[in-house]
């Protein structure tokens, strides 16, 4: 059986870096998020908003093979195609066309993909990327060409929901002919003990560059960004390149790091005793932070490509180009330093939040109208305590909109911070907004000053000594009242309130 | 049998909007005439009966309320199978296929509902357009009318005899490889394939996507033109389709019979699609036309196409390639026959269900397309044939330059007889030597009848190919030798085809696809 | 002795009908092979003349550039969609194990 079955034997990460080099690679496959699909005028499930819970519900005929239909391609596609070739430094090729890739599986309504095979749309480009010391790492790429994405498969009466052991299969067609660009790198050298770093690294400024663009919704978690990870590795002083593996299934930016560094110590257990990796695709589990071998590349691999008679060549006119090469935002490198001096953090405050991986969340929650520090305490303090509890990213938590919402609660005294915590947990756990929560809940700030005396007065005739010393000026007395006085309003009073009016009513 | 069936397109419907005929009358005549002659002919799949009624008394209607959508309402019209349509099964005649209703229909049956036109029913063909003789239908094949025991041609044998037993006025066709052409001439009817992207491809069930048009099938090239006009176009779901203004086809045949000279006009003979292995009666046949148009006054030139000899076998790489690629989507899961033991994965079940689903031609030529793309031999084959491809449109290109119109035999031979080929793939591969060089290049074609065969007296085609966007000159230029002809004969040739309907005992036929409503 | 101009051999027959997905029952596989050999050996020819020079073609016009605009058009609804399943469950198409119980 192919799967987790067997454990495999890791070398100590630092020890497989002495004795072997790694040598990376990266495809990323980026979902646009355009009003309709790759290849059809059905709606994009990947567009902002779309609700495609309904299976089968956003199909047109093409996205399922059905005898006669044709594909027409998006215009759009190809423009935001264009655009990211161009944030990525790449080439536009003046002229690119599709092929079709011919494997049969159940997801593939046509048992053919429409993709790029020789005439990439975008080619030969770099992409700097910032490490976490805040120097900066350059990664060749290759190409990025279009295509788009296959359907959904549900796999029913395994243990574990899985392909293996399943009983049958079911299949949705929804997400088929998603349009996709894949970016793939060079071979990626010199990357050494920084290897997963630098994956990681790699793909959120990819997510970076996507989101600026406004060309993905870019979310990993749900698969708008997804990546694969080829790691080889080849003993130190030689040439040839060693065999490489293909781990997909990494679909989160801790996992990218995660993921990297497996193979790196799996690889150099089975190469240091002997063995020899073979060539095949690998599936990361993120529960159990290990890969399992999927299948191995082998001659059945043969998808027979050739031009897609349905389609022509697109040709995009120079003066296009230009046009998306004006309107290109300015690159992550950039725009980071430019937020860093708006937002008035340090070097290492900034550098703390791009770490984490927050800094598009940041940013958001920011123009959502929260304060740049306000932002930074959330996003950094509670959010990210609870994300590194999951093992999840922290920006699967809890949406800007949600925080920034928070922030102002909490600014107009209608919440405590420590309230604000539990409406957090309330909005993480999928109660709704804020505002929901706080209703739902009934954790507002009892600003009703008339249920606030009852409870002084209550704790003041329960404590006459205490009273007595507040009549005697011994203010600091008071303190004992006000504890006393919260419990009574399970914390959902403001401490300062309480104490202004503990003083009034003593004296009166 | 009545005249209703006998006349051609347009002049039923000079009657149907004279008032002397209503479209609900000229429906039942054609559905009396396929009752009549089908246990003989089967070239239908499906015969929409009842429905063809009902929307011939809706188009009475309209046209008694002065609101008929074209002057063509109410005519009957004929479907090779290959085309999507809603209302009646589409299979490609295909077992992997049977049943099958498409949600849609294909645009060119769209256009001929919209101008009013009746379908009558779902033609024969051989399987996925795979043949030149129905034989590889997976319903049984059709019979030529001109004689039961010859085949029809393929791969529409099931509309062009629909047409020539009478059974419809007109019908439409699909052309990869000579699939309207062919049967054209084998049952002494009217064929055009169009230039590619004349006529939209959405909804025809896909055979090769570079080559495969959709046209026209009819006794006389006037109703050819007619229809013709109704299904050409633009038409934004096929990518393919030309963004264009198309002249009338049908005025263009209309000025070619009333001229009745073809003074100017430079007729190019291509020397290579005539010469050995063409048969005595065919060539004699085209000799003589070639005759008379020089007589109307064309300029008879030779020209040379060098490489059209290559054109047969580029054809046999490109389109199994594709084919092999878009049949790939009947696999048991979203649609169509799926063949399941039990205890089998979707991989065994795909292919037991393509197995049983798929006929023989269809196999062998998915098998081959496949061995043409796989790693290793892409260059040497598809790759080498799409550079013949490029060979064959520059001696088109060429040959134009000399000739306005080109013109051969539309086939080799006079129909064959049933199971003379069926066993020997390339010897029927070479029916298409003459049709195959325009589906290259993309121009268009039309094959006409031009007499009998002394031999054998069975019909004989003249094909006529013009440049790419041209297809009015097929018209003008056919409709002049068609008028001549018809002159110097007296009567149409399908006049002289034996009469059917008598009842003589044919072997059984297949299945009906839609289980039997024939 | 093996006929060396055979270019298809049974095994290679058997190779591509896995990968055509068509369960070929033996005989089909051994006349196949026959027949692929004999029209390979005539298609051949095409190498002839696609001499390096010769660019390929592969539509029939040469066009480029055609385009949709990206706006939402007709869709299926999950009936149409469903409607020619050879087997369904919850709104989707079921197929059956994907991977046999050796895998």
């Amino acid at each position: 059986m192919a799967g987790a079955s067997t454990k495999d034997v890791l070398m100590d990460f630092d020890e497989a870096l002495e004795r072997f080099e790694p040598v990376l690679g990266f495809e990323v496959h980026v979902e646009l998020s355009t009003a309709t699909k790759m290849f059809s005028a059905a709606p994009n499930p990947a567009a902002p908003g779309a609700d495609s819970t309904v299976p089968n519900s956003f199909v047109a005929p093409v996205d399922m093979g059905l005898p006669g239909a044709l594909p027409l391609v998006n215009a759009e596609a190809v423009r935001y195609s264009i655009s990211l070739g161009l944030a990525l430094g790449c080439s536009i090729a003046p002229s690119s066309r599709f092929a079709r890739k011919n494997y049969f599986y159940p997801d593939l309504g046509k048992n053919y993909q429409i993709s790029q095979y020789d005439e990439p749309i975008a080619f030969e480009g770099s992409v700097e990327v910032e490490l976490e010391d805040g120097t900066t790492w350059v990664v060749p790429i290759e190409r990025a060409h279009m295509e788009e994405d296959a359907g959904k498969l549900t796999h029913v009466g395994g243990a574990t929901g899985r392909i293996q052991g399943a009983d049958h299969s079911l299949v949705d067609y929804n997400r088929a002919g998603v349009p996709l660009v894949e970016i793939v790198t060079k071979p990626i050298f010199g990357a050494e003990h920084r290897a997963p770093e630098i994956g990681k690294a790699y793909v959120a400024t990819i997510r970076d560059i996507v989101r600026s663009l406004g060309i993905s919704e870019a979310r990993m978690e749900r698969g708008n960004l997804r990546c694969d990870a080829n790691v080889s590795l080849r003993p130190r002083g030689q040439e040839r390149l060693g065999t490489r593996t293909e781990t997909k299934n990494v679909n989160s930016l801790r996992s990218v790091e995660r993921a990297v560094r497996y193979e790196i110590q799996r690889q150099a257990a089975i190469l240091a005793a002997g063995g020899t990796i073979i060539q095949e695709t690998r599936h990361w589990h993120e529960d159990t932070g290990t890969t399992s071998a999927g299948r191995p590349k082998s001659d059945a691999d043969d998808y027979r490509y050739f031009p897609e008679p349905d389609l022509l060549p697109v040709e995009p006119s120079f003066a296009l180009i230009e046009e998306l090469r004006a309107a290109l935002p300015e690159s992550p490198v950039a725009f980071r330093k430019r937020l860093q001096a708006d937002y008035g953090f340090t070097d290492a405050e900034f550098r703390d939040i791009v770490n984490a991986g927050v800094l598009a969340e940041l940013e958001e929650t920011v123009a959502k109208g929260a304060a740049p520090a306000q932002a930074r305490k959330w996003w950094l303090g509670e959010i990210l305590r609870i994300a590194n509890a999951r093992g999840v990213d922290a920006g699967t938590l809890v949406s800007p909109l949600h925080v920034s919402e928070l922030i102002a609660l909490v600014e107009n005294g209608d919440l405590t911070d420590r309230l604000a915590r539990q409406v957090l947990e309330g909005v993480i756990a999928g109660e709704g907004s804020p505002e929901a929560v706080v209703a739902a809940r009934g954790l507002k700030v009892v600003s009703d000053d008339s249920a606030l005396i009852a409870a002084i007065d209550t704790a003041l005739a329960s404590q006459p000594d205490v009273l007595q010393k507040i009549k005697d000026g011994k203010v600091q007395a008071a303190g004992a009242v006000i504890g006393a006085v919260m419990k009574a309003m399970r914390g959902q009073a403001d401490a300062a309130r309480v104490r202004e009016l503990v003083l009034e009513r003593a004296q009166s | 049998m009545t005249d209703l069936i006998r006349w051609t397109a347009a002049e039923l419907a000079e009657r149907l909007g004279a008032g002397d005929v209503s479209s609900v009358e000229a429906t039942r005549a054609h559905l009396d005439r396929i009752a009549e002659v089908e246990p003989d002919v089967h070239a239908f799949l499906h015969v929409a009966g009842e429905a063809a009624l009902t929307r011939a008394a809706e188009i009475d209607r309209l046209r008694a309320a002065g609101e008929a959508p074209s002057p063509l309402a109410g005519v009957p019209v004929a479907i090779k199978d290959v085309l999507c349509t809603s209302d009646m099964p589409s299979t490609a005649a295909s077992r992997i296929l049977e049943g099958w209703i498409p949600p849609y229909d294909a645009t060119p049956v769209a256009r001929l509902r919209a101008a009013g036109l009746v379908p009558l029913g779902k033609t024969n063909m051989d399987e996925f357009a795979m043949g030149s003789s129905t034989e590889y239908s997976a319903y049984g094949p059709t019979h030529n009318p001109w004689d039961l025991s010859r085949i029809p041609g393929g791969s529409g044998g099931g509309s062009a005899a629909a047409v020539s037993a009478f059974e419809a006025p007109v019908a439409l066709g699909s052309d990869t490889g000579g699939s309207i052409r062919q049967p054209a001439a084998v049952t002494g009817s009217v064929g055009v394939k169009p230039t590619y992207g004349g006529v939209s491809r959405y909804g025809a069930i896909a055979l090769a996507s570079s080559l495969d048009q959709v046209g026209p099938v009819s006794r006389t090239v006037l109703d050819a033109g007619l229809i013709h006009d109704v299904i050409g176009g633009y038409d934004p779901n096929d990518a393919t389709s030309l963004q264009q203004a198309w002249p009338s086809m049908a005025e263009a045949a209309r000025r070619g019979a009333a001229e009745g000279s073809l003074a100017g006009v430079r007729v190019g003979v291509v020397k290579e699609l005539n010469g050995d292995g063409f048969q005595e009666g065919v060539r004699s046949r085209f000799a003589e036309s070639l005759e008379r148009m020089a007589a109307a006054g064309a300029e008879i030139v030779e020209v040379a196409a060098p490489h059209f000899e290559y054109a047969i076998s580029a054809y046999y790489l490109i389109l199994p390639a594709e084919a092999s690629s878009n049949l790939a989507k009947y696999d048991a899961v979203r649609f169509g026959l799926r063949v399941d033991p039990g205890r089998s994965t979707t991989e065994q079940v795909m292919a037991l269900s393509r197995e049983r689903g798929f006929g023989p031609e269809v196999k062998r030529r998915v098998i081959l397309g496949t061995y043409a793309l796989s790693a290793g031999y892409y260059d040497a084959y598809y790759g080498s044939a799409q550079q013949v491809r490029t060979l064959v449109q520059r001696d088109f290109a060429a040959a134009f330059e000399q000739a306005d119109v080109l013109v051969s035999p539309s086939t080799p031979t006079t129909a064959f007889r049933f199971g003379e080929k069926v066993d020997d793939p390339l010897a029927m591969y070479l029916n298409d030597v003459t049709t195959i060089p325009a589906n290259l290049a993309g121009v268009p074609g039309m094959s006409l009848p031009i007499g009998l065969a002394p031999e054998d007296g069975l019909p004989v085609g003249l094909q006529i190919m013009a440049p790419v966007r041209e297809d009015a000159r097929l018209y003008r230029v056919g409709a002049t030798l068609e008028a001549l002809l018809e002159a110097e004969w007296g009567a149409p040739l399908l006049s002289r085809a034996p009469e059917l309907g008598r009842p003589v005992p044919v072997p059984g036929f297949g299945t009906e696809p839609d289980g039997g409503t024939r | 002795m093996p006929d060396a101009s055979l270019e298809i051999t049974v095994a290679d027959v058997q190779h591509l009908a896995g990968l055509a997905r068509i369960a070929l029952e033996p005989g089909e596989i051994e006349h196949l092979a026959g027949e692929l050999n004999q029209i390979v050996d005539s298609v051949r020819k095409v190498q002839e003349v696609a001499t390096p020079d010769v660019p390929a073609t592969s539509h029939p016009l040469p066009l480029v550039n055609v385009l949709r605009a990206d706006e939402v058009g007709a869709v299926l609804t999950q009936q149409q969609v469903l409607s020619g399943a050879p087997d369904q469950q919850d709104g989707r198409f079921r197929v059956p194990a994907i991977l046999g119980e050796e895998q």
